[in-house]
């Protein structure tokens, strides 16, 4: 009852989800940040801390990881940004009641492990498979599989990430009013016109969050490169399992992650202070 | 429909749609073409229909004990991430407080963190406690990805939530306890029943986080990733194609279930007045 008073309702609601995430969230980040200044190959935590993984990573070939993880990254949320922008566009306005479904089948594949639908490409593109054997026996044809090549990463990384796309872009394409939206054509403005002067600006928010939840979501993907590329290219996600697997160094792999942490936390913050989530959501 | 979309574009908006639909659903159609073959090895077009490896992989035991770790996990990570993020939506876009907004960003943060690193970062967590990982380290591991999820889509319901029906309630003499469970649970319960199902459905299909905290105890997704790496049967797709087909199952009953509560609800009210 005490407690009831001394804080605001909202506040004491919090307090379960906030005293988890600090357990579970904010203390194994800690945790990864503290290994990161220990010693090379050591597994205790206490240490002579000192940068000297740090060094070793600048004087090593780690960036070209982190520049395909970029690169891939910026590539896959352009192709998705093209792809989605048409299905965002009628699930708000066109679809109707047929839009609950329509986002349904959309939603199902999130549920099936990455590398079970990513796998069914393989399948799908290999020597034999679906594709290249269809070819083979109607029209005799054998052309080389696609696979392990950097195009078809991308083609994973769309696939796996069109979700995390789709559903923010949607719910910025509805924030556009119809008023607004009829206004504009009123006035005598172009179908382009309109959506570049009215569309576009207002359903901002929702693209802007499908762009860094798409972005963030690919920088850390792996299981494209390895499923798909057959690890022709590593990414940074990859760098950092085999520094904590296969060479058993978790302080270099701790130092990885906080690069790539840094680099994902400053984006998501610099994008998500400039909106105000409530407008997004939908509260009244 | 939308008066002011011509037709030719409404069609070409329909059949970009279904395009992407395909797209979505082309792998899980080739688990499934893969797995009704008797061969050993995948060739298409396959010469030898049969469903031998389905019976195979149903009889297997392994299979049976892996089925039995995912659905404990599973289970468990639900029944705390719906009790965690309902509190917590409630925070999220129920009442104003003062620290609400950054509340809400730092919600959304493990939504955005990459889930392969997340899990690295809780082995190392675990490992500095001194914890043995098992699949109850796996369950904390999922909840700290999936409870925000959950918070996220508790509080969209949460957002049409009307608080006056709350404060009629108090004023009709019902206690804190009653107003909560008769009034706001059953109002949030659809928003509610689909936390609860994306928590199921993520946990059940997660691979990265399971990958470094489950330690002895295998999930499905980790098996099938072992399999494939190394020792492809054609149990590989079957277990595929039980799972997309699982998932689809679960998640259209669930909107059906929905839908079913909501007409009864508007039909008793209708009845009512």
């Amino acid at each position: 009852m005490t407690i009831s008073k001394l804080l605001a309702p909202g506040t004491r609601h919090a307090i379960p989800l906030v005293l988890f995430l600090l357990v579970g969230f904010a203390a194994p980040l800690l945790a990864v940040i503290g290994f990161s200044f220990v010693p090379a190959r050591s597994f205790s935590l206490w240490q002579n801390w000192g940068l000297g993984n740090y060094i070793e990573i600048f004087n090593s070939t780690s960036y070209l990881s982190f520049l395909w993880s970029l690169g891939l990254a910026a590539i896959t949320v352009l192709v998705l940004a093209v792809i989605c922008y048409p299905i965002a566009y009628g699930l708000a306005r066109v679809f109707g009641k047929y839009s609950t479904l329509v986002t349904l089948l959309f939603t199902i594949p999130l549920f099936v492990s990455e590398n079970v639908r990513l796998y069914g490409w393989v399948l799908f593109f290999i020597k034999n498979g679906v594709l290249l054997g269809t070819l083979k026996s109607w029209f005799g044809i054998e052309p080389e599989s696609w696979l392990f090549t950097n195009g078809i990463i991308v083609w994973g990384m769309v696939y796996v990430y069109l979700p995390f796309m789709l559903f923010p872009m949607t719910l910025g394409v509805s924030m556009v009013p119809d008023q607004t939206r009829d206004a504009a054509f009123d006035l005598g403005a172009t179908r382009w016109q309109v959506f570049k002067e009215v569309e576009l600006p207002l359903s901002m928010p929702g693209i802007m969050i499908g762009f860094l939840l798409s972005f963030v979501l690919a920088v850390g993907a792996i299981a494209e490169a390895k499923v798909l590329g057959g690890q022709q290219i590593i990414p940074i996600s990859h760098d950092i399992e085999i520094a904590f697997t296969y060479a058993q160094n978790w302080p270099l792999g701790a130092a990885l992650s906080v690069l790539l942490m840094l680099v994902v936390g400053t984006l998501v913050l610099l994008v998500l202070r400039r909106f105000d989530l409530d407008a997004i959501l939908g509260r009244r | 429909m939308d008066g002011l979309t011509p037709r030719w574009r409404t069609s070409l908006i329909w059949s970009w749609t279904a395009a992407m639909v395909v797209f979505m659903y082309l792998p899980g159609l080739c688990l499934l073409l893969a797995s009704m073959t008797s061969s050993r090895y995948f060739i298409f077009p396959i010469n030898k229909w049969g469903f031998a490896w389905w019976e195979k992989t149903f009889a297997s035991l392994e299979i049976h004990q892996l089925f039995r770790t995912s659905l404990l996990i599973a289970f468990c990570v639900t029944v705390i991430a719906v009790t965690i993020a309902l509190f917590g939506a409630l925070a999220f876009a129920r009442y104003d407080w003062k620290g609400r907004s950054i509340y809400q960003k730092i919600v959304l943060l493990p939504i955005f963190f990459p889930q392969s690193v997340l899990g690295l970062s809780l082995l190392l967590w675990f490992n500095a406690l001194g914890l043995t990982m098992s699949w109850q380290t796996a369950v904390f591991a999922h909840l700290v990805w999936i409870v925000p999820v959950c918070t996220l889509v508790i509080s969209i319901q949460v957002y049409s939530f009307d608080p006056a029906l709350e404060e009629a309630a108090f004023d009709l003499g019902a206690t804190k306890w009653q107003v909560f469970k008769e009034v706001t649970l059953p109002v949030l319960f659809p928003g509610i029943f689909s936390g609860a199902l994306f928590a199921f459905l993520l946990s059940w299909g997660n691979f990265p986080l399971s990958l470094y905290t489950t330690g002895a105890d295998t999930t499905i997704p980790e098996f099938l990733y072992a399999k494939m790496v190394a020792g492809y049967t054609p149990g590989v797709p079957v277990l595929g194609t039980v799972s997309t087909v699982g998932a689809a199952t679960l998640l259209l009953c669930g909107y059906a279930i929905i839908l079913l509560v909501r007409r009864r609800r508007a039909a008793s009210e209708h009845s009512e007045t």
